[in-house]
């Protein structure tokens, strides 16, 4: 049918000040994983299978936020989401508040495959998990020191910042303080790390595919869902492309990012780069994020509004890059 | 121009049989609620507080699918979501695993207004709820009767019933009571604009009859279940695996802006693409128009404008 197409990233809004071995370690882990879907797309994987194959990698290095490398809630502990969603037919699977699962995005697959919802959580989701026998582990594998001590920054951030971060009814828009760019859900950009990981991918019957997975805002609140594991905010994937969003999990949830791609595209006629711009440029208010997406065409494009997204991407026609800024 | 109030107490395969005694209640329901709804947008309420106070109410009611009357897990349970939009900022609140909350809707309303998130779920949806002070109870206090045997019901079918489902056909020895074990009842919701072309939507479930726990279904989802912007409010009932799928909500007000369809053509045009029997909205736009569309048996709902138009009704009417 056509071309396929790959995009992976590490999460939208980059601490300008991140030292060079951090980068380079990013761009590496990026460039693995791109090749590991190269790979399997070489191979006639299908899209499905592909991204949930990619983000695995992604959450099992602790680089990034998702799986091990997690951030941390405010009790010091991991609660991991995650979601796929396969474009024909609009099959979907989502995880939320995973404390001992190895690799969400798998769990979340295997809510699309083998059950009869889209969306468990808590101890639901883990009693899902031990039925099906994926490999569980206790929730300190998750933890890693750099969290344990961003941790404690959001903490003392949070005792200073905690106003900022909530607007008000009907100031929306009033701009009376200025977002400063090295901020994000009013922590500064070298504690908010949001680096939640996806993976969007269109094999050669045109088939799109999405996944997203995280361990969250650091410091949230125990319970707290973001909009990874949410269909239409975090991810989604439909016959014409998929989508994977990170940056603020609320400015994505009310702005219902990924779905609104797809939706310009369906009934705007815009194609992808036009859709993928039309919705960072209008539709994020005052919201960070940033996106990846790939259309039925083989295209591939991201898009974001924050200082930098750790992100990479490939054609079936030999391009390929990785970057940051 | 002018305020407009929709809410439904469910859509799904109601029987239109439906016996009196389980039709007559959910019909004062509705009209009880329409009541609170018109009383508070008389009294220049802003939407967002008459969905909240509509929604309680039809929580409160025993037999809708929310709050008291939820239907059950699989583990015998309750656990209930609920979700809340502003349409002007798209500020929005959503809660899901909740057993002793009495009013999901207000917990959803206070993460939205007193927490930097927008989704709380489980353990820690019912820990803020003790620190904001919100009524709570028992778990036992949201059981019913009625929701034991439609869990007894499903489970022995071995499937788990959307809202309305119809009961598998077995014999019936003596024809008495068979309505029993139906899931007759529905997640409910309510949407509202006022003569400003404020907008907001509440939605409240139990979720499905014998679903397995932790299951979450479309109704907290923002875009899925629910959903308010500067063009319209809309709150969707049925099939939650379906209406997630199909973005409901959000794609209402996407084809309006995008398509230039009126509010009842594009309710209408979203309904349709989904497999029937599986799901119905309400719908109000910041004109004042209302569109109640299902593609289900039937829909439990009620709607009213400024102009002194109001309705109640189950199944299709007669000008639809």
């Amino acid at each position: 049918m056509g071309p396929w197409a790959i995009a992976v990233h590490g999460g939208a809004g980059v601490d300008p000040n991140l030292p060079k071995e951090r980068q380079e370690e990013a761009k590496r882990l990026l460039t693995r994983c791109l090749d590991i879907g190269i790979v399997a797309l070489r191979s006639n994987v299908t899209a499905i299978d592909v991204v949930e194959l990619v983000v695995k990698e992604l959450e099992t290095d602790p680089l990034f936020n998702s799986g091990r490398g997690s951030a941390l809630t405010e009790n010091g502990t991991v609660e991991m989401e995650a979601s796929i969603m396969d474009g024909p037919k609009r099959r979907c699977g989502a995880v939320s508040g995973l404390t001992t699962v190895k690799n969400p995005v798998s769990l979340a697959r295997l809510v699309m495959d083998k059950s009869p919802h889209s969306f468990l959580a808590f101890s639901g989701a883990e009693e899902f998990a031990r039925k099906q026998g994926v490999e569980l582990v206790d929730n300190e594998y998750f933890i890693t020191e750099d969290n344990v001590g961003m941790l404690k920054l959001a903490k003392e951030a949070n005792s200073i910042l905690f106003d900022y971060r909530i607007p008000t009814i009907g100031t929306c828009g009033a701009g009376a303080t200025m977002d400063s760019p090295l901020q994000m859900n009013g922590l500064p950009i070298s504690v908010y790390a949001p680096e939640t990981v996806g993976c969007v991918v269109v094999d050669k019957e045109g088939r799109c595919a999405a996944a997203t997975s995280t361990g969250g805002l650091m410091n949230k609140m125990t319970g707290r869902i973001g909009d990874s594991p949410l269909i239409g905010a975090g991810t989604y994937a439909c016959d014409l492309c998929g989508v994977s969003c990170t940056g603020e999990g609320e400015a994505i949830i009310r702005s219902t990012l990924a779905r609104d791609v797809a939706a310009v595209m369906e009934y705007n006629g815009l194609n992808l780069h036009e859709a993928v711009d039309f919705v960072i440029k209008n539709r994020l208010d005052e919201g960070k994020a940033g996106l990846i997406a790939v259309s039925k065409n083989g295209e591939v494009a991201c898009g974001f509004n924050t200082t930098g997204m750790f992100r990479g991407c490939a054609t079936e026609d030999g391009f390929m890059e990785v970057g940051i800024w | 121009m002018g305020w407009a109030i929709a809410l439904h107490g469910g859509a799904g395969d109601i029987p239109l049989s439906l016996p009196p005694e389980r039709r007559l209640p959910r019909e004062a329901g509705l009209r009880h609620c329409l009541d609170v709804g018109i009383t508070a947008l008389k009294a220049h309420k802003h939407p967002l507080d008459v969905v909240e106070l509509v929604a309680r109410e039809l929580e409160n009611h025993p037999h809708f699918n929310a709050g008291k009357g939820s239907v059950l897990t699989t583990a015998g349970t309750v656990e209930m979501e609920a979700c809340i939009m502003d349409g002007k900022t798209k500020k929005c609140g959503a809660v899901s695993g909740l057993s002793t909350v009495v009013n999901a809707i207000s917990l959803a309303r206070l993460v939205m207004e007193k927490t930097p998130h927008i989704y709380l779920g489980f353990d820690g949806a019912e820990a803020f709820a003790r620190e904001q002070g919100l009524e709570t109870v028992d778990p036992s206090y949201f059981i019913t009767p009625e929701n034991i045997e439609r869990l007894k019901q499903a489970q022995e079918a071995d499937r788990v019933q959307i809202d309305y489902t119809q009961p598998v056909q077995k014999e019936v020895k003596n024809g008495a009571a068979v309505a029993n074990g139906d899931s007759q009842i529905g997640t409910v919701g309510c949407v509202a604009v006022d003569v400003e072309g404020n907008l907001a939507s509440a939605t409240s479930t139990g979720g499905l009859v014998n679903k397995m726990v932790g299951r979450i279904g479309d109704t907290p989802i923002i875009g899925a279940g629910t959903y308010a912007n500067h063009l319209c409010a809309v709150s969707a009932t049925g099939r939650g695996e379906a209406i997630i799928r199909g973005t409901i909500a959000r794609d209402v007000a996407a084809v309006i802006e995008f398509k230039g369809l009126s509010l009842v053509e594009a309710a209408a045009y979203v309904v349709d693409q989904v497999p029937p029997g599986n799901a119905g909205l309400v719908a109000v736009s910041s004109t004042g128009e209302v569109a109640m569309p299902f593609n289900t048996t039937g829909m439990f709902r009620a709607c009213a404008t400024e102009d002194g138009y109001s309705e109640i009704a189950i199944w299709d009417s007669p000008s639809k």
